[in-house]
């Protein structure tokens, strides 16, 4: 009876312990991602292709995407703005809300559940057919050799992607505002121009960016490094990165957004 | 090491990536290299700025001509020391008048200047003396309540109410 009654509780605890374990084990993860990434930085082919896989290839959802959210975001500003008679302002509102919270935190968003589970995969089902020991057993770092280089691409490709999005959102906030409804192209344009500021707008956008790749494929190559070699290991950690990318982004941005505005 | 198609396509991924964030910053942002040698400070001192912010605009006829460098009190006097920016192109004369207007019915505030008669001009450090205050919506509908208490009474029960 007591039994029955405690196991609650202590399947909490084994949770909690269980956390802050794999916590600890992600930040020696991360120290030996930095220690390492000298090898991998020096055999720039490495971080290339990844950059290509990782980045290159994510084009085309960042791209239509930022297209169709600058798409809505316009034409939803300019009904809400219209009411208060400021429909001028609409560049200035596009521009802002891209730049500072849906730019970095969509593309973010995107990238984890595009690339960083792939990463995942890739190095969890790595680790289930032995390919990781093996190159041990060659003496060839796993960590230098495959890791590491998937850390820096998402790292790299993060704020370029995020960027790319923040221009297409605004163009599409330019189709439906200016071509579509017809407001004057010249005060969308100097509305925006009037408030947006380089240093603390985009500047600062584009830090989040970069720390939310960090995170990302932080996460993403911790979970397939830690994966349980089987095949629904893999496939549970590929979940995880995608579930615990996406609330430590929102998290992370919530906490950047803090410091900076 | 031999160059690959991968490369390539990276390339342009970057190269598509630094050149959004130039038009980010130069289309969006509007940045103008301005060095520092073509501009020129003043200060003002006003009773109220109101919602004068840091950044807000300076103008003159509506066309821009500066922005607000700072905004500081002076606790001395207690009067607000606001510090302006101005581009070099523009001159204004000694007695050039500065007051705090408001863009539209609920718009920014921003710095009017008008220009005065006097032959010398403006210098860096220079002070403007002739300054008008932000307009406060509550000190106004204040004025314009103790002027409709304070008129002798016009048979207007409100007004008896309100002495």
């Amino acid at each position: 009876m007591m039994e029955k009654l405690l196991s609650p509780f202590r399947h909490l605890g084994e949770l909690t312990v269980n956390a802050i374990w794999r916590l600890g084990f992600a930040s020696r993860f991360l120290l030996a991602i930095l220690l390492n990434s000298g090898q991998s930085l020096l055999r720039l082919q490495l971080t290339i292709r990844e950059v290509y896989f990782a980045g290159v290839l994510s084009l085309i959802i960042i791209v239509v995407s930022g297209l169709f959210v600058g798409m809505v975001l316009g034409l939803q500003g300019y009904n809400t703005l219209a009411r208060f008679g400021s429909s001028d302002a609409l560049g200035a509102l596009v521009a802002l809300s891209l730049l500072r919270e849906l730019g970095p935190v969509l593309a973010a968003l995107l990238f984890a559940s595009r690339s960083g589970s792939a990463m995942t995969a890739e190095i969890g089902l790595m680790k289930a057919t032995e390919q990781l020991e093996a190159m041990s057993v060659m003496a060839v770092n796993p960590i230098a050799r495959v890791v590491a280089p998937r850390f820096w691409a998402g790292v790299i490709s993060m704020p370029i992607l995020a960027a790319i999005f923040n221009v297409m959102g605004i163009f599409g906030g330019y189709l439906v505002g200016v071509v579509m409804i017809g407001l004057d192209e010249g005060t969308f344009w100097s509305q925006m121009q009037n408030n947006v500021d380089l240093h603390y707008d985009i500047i600062n956008g584009l830090i989040k960016s970069l720390f939310f790749g960090m995170a990302v494929t932080l996460i993403a190559v911790f979970e397939g490094y830690d994966a349980t070699p089987t095949a629904s290991g893999v496939s549970s950690a590929t979940t995880r990165t995608v579930v615990t990318s996406a609330l430590v982004i929102l998290a992370l941005d919530f906490v950047l957004t803090a410091f900076m505005f | 090491m031999k160059r690959s198609t991968i490369d390539l396509w990276v390339g342009l991924f970057v190269a598509i990536g630094i050149a959004a964030i130039t038009f980010l910053s130069l289309k969006v942002a509007n940045l103008t290299p301005q060095s520092d040698s073509n501009t020129y400070t003043l200060t003002a001192e006003f009773d109220n700025i109101g919602g004068l912010k840091v950044k807000a605009p300076v103008k003159s006829s509506g066309v821009l001509v500066g922005r607000v460098s700072n905004i500081a009190l002076d606790t001395k006097r207690y009067v607000a020391n606001v510090t302006l920016t101005l581009d070099g192109k523009y001159q204004f004369s000694r007695d050039t008048s500065a007051e705090i207007l408001t863009a539209g019915l609920l718009g920014e505030q921003y710095i009017g200047l008008t220009q005065g008669g006097d032959p010398d001009n403006l210098k860096t450090g220079d002070h403007i003396s002739i300054t008008s205050s932000a307009m406060v919506l509550e000190q106004l509908i204040g004025k314009f309540m103790t002027s409709f208490a304070d008129k002798p009474a016009a048979g207007g029960s409100d007004a008896s109410q309100s002495q």
